[in-house]
Order: C-alpha cells, then structure tokens, then sequence
C-alpha cells in the first residue's frame, strides 16, 4: 500500500482508465477513411438502430478501470499478448488518444518513443532531420545542439550528415533515428518494441542505452515481447490482459504467470478437429497425451524426469515406413529439440493402420520454463499430418545435478551433464575428467563391434 | 534560408544544469475531451521550435528535386498575370482604373496566391502528417500554422518582385505603405482560420481532398484580384438578385484585404468600410476554425 507521500509524488498516476472505440471506428483503421455520404448514412442507420435496440453502436473497450501508480525512478515493464490493451494504455499515456473515461496524472516531461524515425523526412539530409527529429520529439534546439556530436557518434553516420536521408539504407535510418530518440532526456520515458529493429549487435546498444537511462534514476516505461528484455530491464512488471491489469508486481513471478496463460492448455489434446493442423495434411494423428513416469497425465514435470508422449492415430490403411515425430519449443518459438522414430530408433517397416508410438525421453535435460510441443508423422518420407503448438507443458527446477543447487532460466536453454577438474599449474597432461571419458568411449565401441 | 545550427550559439544554459527537482516537474493531467477550447497560447509557446522547425522543413521541402526551386514562387504569381492580362483586359476589356493593369492585378495576385497556397497546404498538412500525428503528441495546430508559415516565405519571395516592378514604374507608395503588414497580417490570419477548418475536415472527411482545389478557384473570381471590386454590379443597376450577390461577396473576407494590401501597395484610396467588414469576418474565421480543430484534434489519431 502506497503510503501518502509516495503517492504525492507518484510518477506517473493512472486512475480508472478505460478507452472505448466504436468497432466501425476501429474498422476504419484498416478499412480505410469515411466520406461524407457514410457519416450521413451511417447517422441515419445508427439513429433508426437506437430506436429499435436502444443502443447506437457495437462497441470495444480496449482498456477497462486500469489503475497504477508508478514512483519517480521506477523501471516497469508491461506485457500482454496481442489485443491486450498495451499500444492502447501507451497511446493514452503519451497523449496521442484521449481516454473515454478515467484520468491520468504525470508528473515531469515525457519522451514517447513509440516508433522510431517517425519525424524524418526523406528529402532532408541527415544533420537536417536530426533537428527536425530532435524538435518533435519535443528537444530545444540547445539540447539538440548539446548533444548533437554524440547522436551522431552513437548512430555512426558521421560520413553522410549530409547526405539526404532517402539515400540511407534503413539499417542507418534506424540507426540515426534511434540514436536522436535515446538522447532525449525527459524525465519519464515511454518505449514500445524499439528493440524490434536492427541487427542484434545495435539491439544490445539499445539495450544498453535504455538501462543506463533507467540507472539514470528516470522513470522508464517499458513495453515488449521480448521477455529476456523485460528481465533485464524491469524490476517490475504490469500485466494487461484484455483491457485489464491481471497481475502487477516483481518481473519474475509477472513473467512467470503471463507465460503460463500463453501455454495452451492440456495434457491430452484431441487432434481430430485442431486448428492449428498445417494446410494440406491428411488427419491421422489423433490425439496426445503427455506423461510422467508411472503414466499419469501431467503438464507440469521436474527438470531431470522422464516424459513421456503418447501419439495415437489412426489411417484407413497400415503405414508403410512410418516415422513419427514430436518438436518442442520455448513459448517464444525457438526449437529445443526434436524426436523422431527415425534417429532415436531403427526405421520401421510399417505399422498397424490404428496404433500408438509412445516416446520416453528418461531424463529431461530442459531449464525450468514454458515448453510447446509440436507433432507430425510421415509415410515413406512423405509428410502425412503435421499439428504446430497443439500442447503445451511447463518445467520445474529441481536438483537437477543433485548437487542442491536449481537450475533457471537465465542460465540458459538446456542442462548439459559435465565433470570439473581444477588442477593446478596449466592443467597438462591427461586429466581425469579426459580419461574417463575417453573410457567410457571406448567401452561404447567395444559394445559396437 | 539559414540553418538552424548556425542561429545560436550554444551557450551554458542554468535552467538545464539544476537537476530536475521534484517541485519543478510539470503536472500533466490527461483525461476524456474537455469540449471546446479556442488556443492553448502558453503550451503553443512551449513548442515555438516545434513551429519553426516544421516550418522550415516546408519552405525546405517544397521546392527539392526541382531545377527552378524557390524561383517558383515567382513565376506562379507572374504567369498568372501574364494570362490575366491578355485574356481579361486586353481581350474582355476588363478596367483597372488608373494603374497599369498588369500591375494592378499582379498586386492583387501576389496576395491572393499566398491566400490559396496557405489554405491548400494547410487543409492537407495534418492528413500528409499522419505518420507524426499517430506516434507523437505535440500541439496538432502546429502542422496547419507551419504551412501557413512557409506560404509566407513564398509570399515575401513575391512581394519583392512586386517592389520591383513598381519602382519600375515609378509608382512610389505613400504613407499607406505602413499599414501593409498590418493587412498582410490580416491575411494570415484568414488564412489560419481557413487552413485549420479545412484540415480538421479533410481528417474526418477526405471529400475535401477534391473540396479545396475547387473551393480555391470559386474563391479566386470572388475576389477582386483581377477586377476592380466595383465592377460587380451595384443593386443600383437594377439587376434582381445583383444587391445579394454584393453583399455576399462584401462578406468575403478577402474581398476588403486584396483591395486594402493594393491601396496599401500602389497607392490609391484606403476601402475603409470594406476593410472594417473583412477584418471582423476574417477573426470570426479564425475562431471557428481554431475551435472545430481543437474540439476535433483528440479523435485525430483514433480516425486519421
């Protein structure tokens, strides 16, 4: 509870704050602009509709009662999958939109980046648009000046300050842009996804630049995708799902629960009907199930315990040269790993047109987090069905190397087995940890032959 | 046109070193739209920069990629001339009292084209600026007055032509000269309350994408730029429906101000009573035109 004088001082207020859009004003987004005759038109059909149904138009509210108090300093971040109510919450903040209802109290100048580049123009040359930039970002022409040496140093287009910015390609237009944003020193800062663009070296400078902003004691206000970001930015986070504020507190347990209500649900998924069954495949796997050891459905395992998949299908005819596979995933999409009938096991011949193929993985070897699974089978080298993301399933640490330590996340994406020996002076010769496993190799041989 | 980085030097600035104390933030409320409000002066002050960057950015833009550039704003106002001097009074007859036509009407021009390249510039500016108008907040008036702004550039570049030709002439302006920045002024001022009515709707309605061309053109015969303003017929000609056509025309705003700037300019007598009649029209323009924009500018980014 936010004791009085901390709420004095709040940075940033919100209170209550709820925006409506009208949905044919939403659709216009996209739809495009409205002419004269639609207004008309459309004042009469929504009249005649209020007379009948007593309401004007359909309507959507993209934030509802979000309230939260930010203090001067503080680095939050804010998630939420797409709709949430993010872009929305920031547009308001930023004074871009007004909110329908509700009201929010700022204390100190903002810096709103909420695109990058937005003010260039393409006929003006670099140094131009650096004071074009800087003004509507809302910089005087003294700050611009102050810090105009080392804009262009952080941008590194020294060479072609003069250049006009059409001729620029978009790595140094990004560049440029970013780098006049960065130096805006408001108190309060706002930031959506401008970690979105650039090679990955430039996304560390950003980063780097917006965590030396925050160690600069200002307010920075951080929205991404980009959990790994929001980690290393953000001591606290918001979440907004569908126009609400569902959890607002540490990043660790904030991220934690977003990730979980990203899962799809479910440790036995039927297949039959699944949306997410890649065009063009022919349905025959028909239901998932994910185990524990002693068979028992589950979506949540130790890190270190066996998991079990369960792959049930059925087809009109016996497979010939079927393989099956299973593909997990982080909840963000990058592949972990892969198992399939034809690497793990010696290829089969057929198999019966209504079975199983049930896959053992003894010891999983993942770091705690949020994992997606995958399935598809083929037929003589043929994919035959193919499911993306159909079940979901969460990690939990544990003594994974039973040495009482848990392994997590930051660490990494895998465990990996490994022996240390620390000896003294440069470490030559044989040691053991190489002489072990150079047995153990040879053993695995001898076993071969 | 200089450069913005050559105008100052940059000096110690002591509202800048103390550091940002608690006491001296700035609280802004946001809330739901307040209704309607004329002009934010103080918050337009705080991005006076704003207004002369966006400004010189037009001016700068305009004429880039062209091989005649700021020429052009010369030759739009001259041809013109040209054409109304052949075909209107050396063909039609058209009088202009005592001053060479060609003159008389370039005077006329020089004022009406700043009028018509202000309010088209301006009723598309805040369309054009969309990209701005959905990522950053400033005061949305900035973009129509900076349009207006870079017409005046254009306008100064036509009136020294203007001193030209009537020192070639001979034509030595009198006292009255004195009182053409205050008509000028004037007519800025129409042309601000014109632009910002125009660009308000045209986000809304883009039917004034094809309005405004038009509109100017209507607007131009209106105008006594090319006639003399007594040229229209008087209700005592006795023509039915001359008398309301007059005093339509009489509520023209620019009607009082072309023929003002022109007396002003080449001499002749001052049209007070014409002039009293397009002041007051041309505030109550700026006025319905600052409040139908500020009453509309927070919809601008939901429906732009």
């Amino acid at each position: 509870m936010p004791t009085l004088s901390s709420r004095l001082e709040a940075a940033i207020r919100v209170e209550n704050l709820a925006k409506r859009y009208r949905v044919s004003q939403a659709g216009r987004g996209w739809r495009g602009y409205r002419t004269l005759r639609e207004t008309l038109a459309g004042a009469a059909t929504s009249l005649a509709r209020r007379w009948r149904h007593g309401h004007p138009d359909e309507e959507f509210w993209a934030l509802h009662d979000v309230g939260f108090e930010i203090a001067p300093g503080e680095v939050v971040g804010i998630i939420g999958g797409n709709g949430a109510g993010k872009s929305t919450l920031l547009k308001i903040l930023s004074r871009i939109t007004r909110p329908t209802r509700g009201r929010v109290e700022i204390r100190g100048r903002v810096g709103s980046l909420l695109e990058v580049g937005t003010g260039f123009h393409p006929e003006l040359t670099g140094r131009e648009n650096i004071f074009l930039n800087g003004a509507i970002l809302g910089m005087t022409r003294r700050e611009i000046l102050r810090s105009f040496e080392a804009i262009v140093d952080f941008a590194g287009v020294e060479p072609f300050l003069d250049t006009p910015v059409k001729r620029y390609s978009s790595g140094m237009h990004v560049r440029l842009a970013f780098a006049v944003a960065a130096h805006l020193e408001p108190e309060i800062l706002i930031v959506d996804e401008v970690l979105a663009v650039g090679d990955a070296q430039f996304q560390k400078k950003c980063l780097g630049k917006m965590g030396q902003v925050a160690e600069g004691g200002r307010t920075v206000l951080f929205v991404s995708h980009n959990m790994a970001a929001v980690q290393n930015l953000c001591r606290r986070v918001v979440h907004l799902d569908k126009g609400r504020v569902i959890h607002d507190g540490d990043t660790e347990s904030c991220i934690a629960a977003y990730l979980r209500s990203m899962a799809p649900p479910g440790s036995k998924v039927d297949l039959r009907q699944s949306p997410q069954r890649k065009s063009g495949s022919r349905p025959t796997l028909t239901e998932l199930e994910i185990c524990d050891v002693s068979g028992e459905l589950t979506t949540c395992i130790k890190a270190g315990d066996a998991l079990v998949f369960k792959l049930h299908y059925e087809s009109p005819h016996p497979l010939t040269g079927p393989a099956f596979r299973v593909i997990v995933s982080t909840i963000t999409g990058t592949r972990v790993f892969t198992v399939n009938t034809r690497w793990n096991a010696a290829s089969l011949e057929e198999a019966p047109a209504h079975g199983c193929a049930v896959c053992t993985i003894p010891g999983l070897p993942l770091v705690p987090g949020e994992y997606v699974a995958s399935v598809g089978c083929n037929e003589n080298g043929q994919t035959l069905d193919f499911v993306d993301g159909v079940a979901g399933f969460s990690v939990e640490p544990s003594d994974y190397f039973g040495t009482g330590q848990l392994p997590k996340p930051m660490h990494g994406a895998t465990l990996v087995e490994a022996r240390w020996d620390v000896l003294s002076g440069n470490g030559d010769g044989p040691h053991p940890g190489c002489l072990a496993a150079q047995d153990a190799l040879s053993r695995q041989a001898d076993l071969v032959s | 046109m200089s450069m913005p980085w050559q105008l100052g030097e940059l000096e110690p600035d002591a509202l800048h070193a103390s550091p940002p104390g608690l006491s001296r933030r700035p609280l802004t409320t946001i809330g739901p739209s307040s209704g309607w409000q004329l002009l934010n002066v103080r918050e337009l002050w705080q991005f006076r920069e704003l207004l002369f960057f966006l400004t010189w950015r037009d001016v700068k833009v305009r004429y880039k990629q062209t091989l005649l550039g700021a020429t052009w704003a010369l030759l739009q106002p001259l041809m013109m001339m040209v054409v109304f001097t052949i075909f209107f009074h050396k063909k039609a007859g058209i009088p202009s009292g005592e001053l060479p036509y060609h003159l008389f009407v370039y005077s006329g021009l020089v004022t009406w084209t700043f009028f018509a390249t202000a309010i088209t510039q301006a009723g598309n500016s805040v369309v054009t600026s969309e990209r701005l108008i959905t990522k950053v907040y400033f005061p949305r008036l900035a973009i129509p007055f900076a349009s207006v702004g870079a017409a005046v550039v254009d306008f100064l570049i036509a009136f020294s032509l203007l001193i030209g030709l009537m020192l070639w002439y001979g034509i030595l302006p009198g006292l009255n000269l004195l009182a053409a920045p205050a008509i000028f002024a004037c007519v800025v001022l129409a042309a601000l309350g014109v632009g910002t009515l125009l660009a308000a709707l045209n986000v809304a309605y883009r039917d004034f994408r094809y309005v405004i061309p038009f509109l100017v053109q209507i607007w131009l015969f209106a105008t006594p730029t090319i006639y003399l303003p007594d040229a229209v017929p008087s209700p005592a000609a006795g023509a039915s429906g001359a008398g309301l056509l007059q005093s339509i025309l009489a509520l023209n705003p620019m009607t009082g101000l072309v023929a003002a700037f022109r007396a002003a300019t080449l001499g002749g007598e001052m049209p007070w009573n014409d002039l009293a009649v397009s002041m007051a029209t041309t505030l109550l323009m700026f006025v319905v035109g600052c409040l139908y924009f500020r009453k509309v500018e927070d919809n601008f980014a939901d429906i732009i």
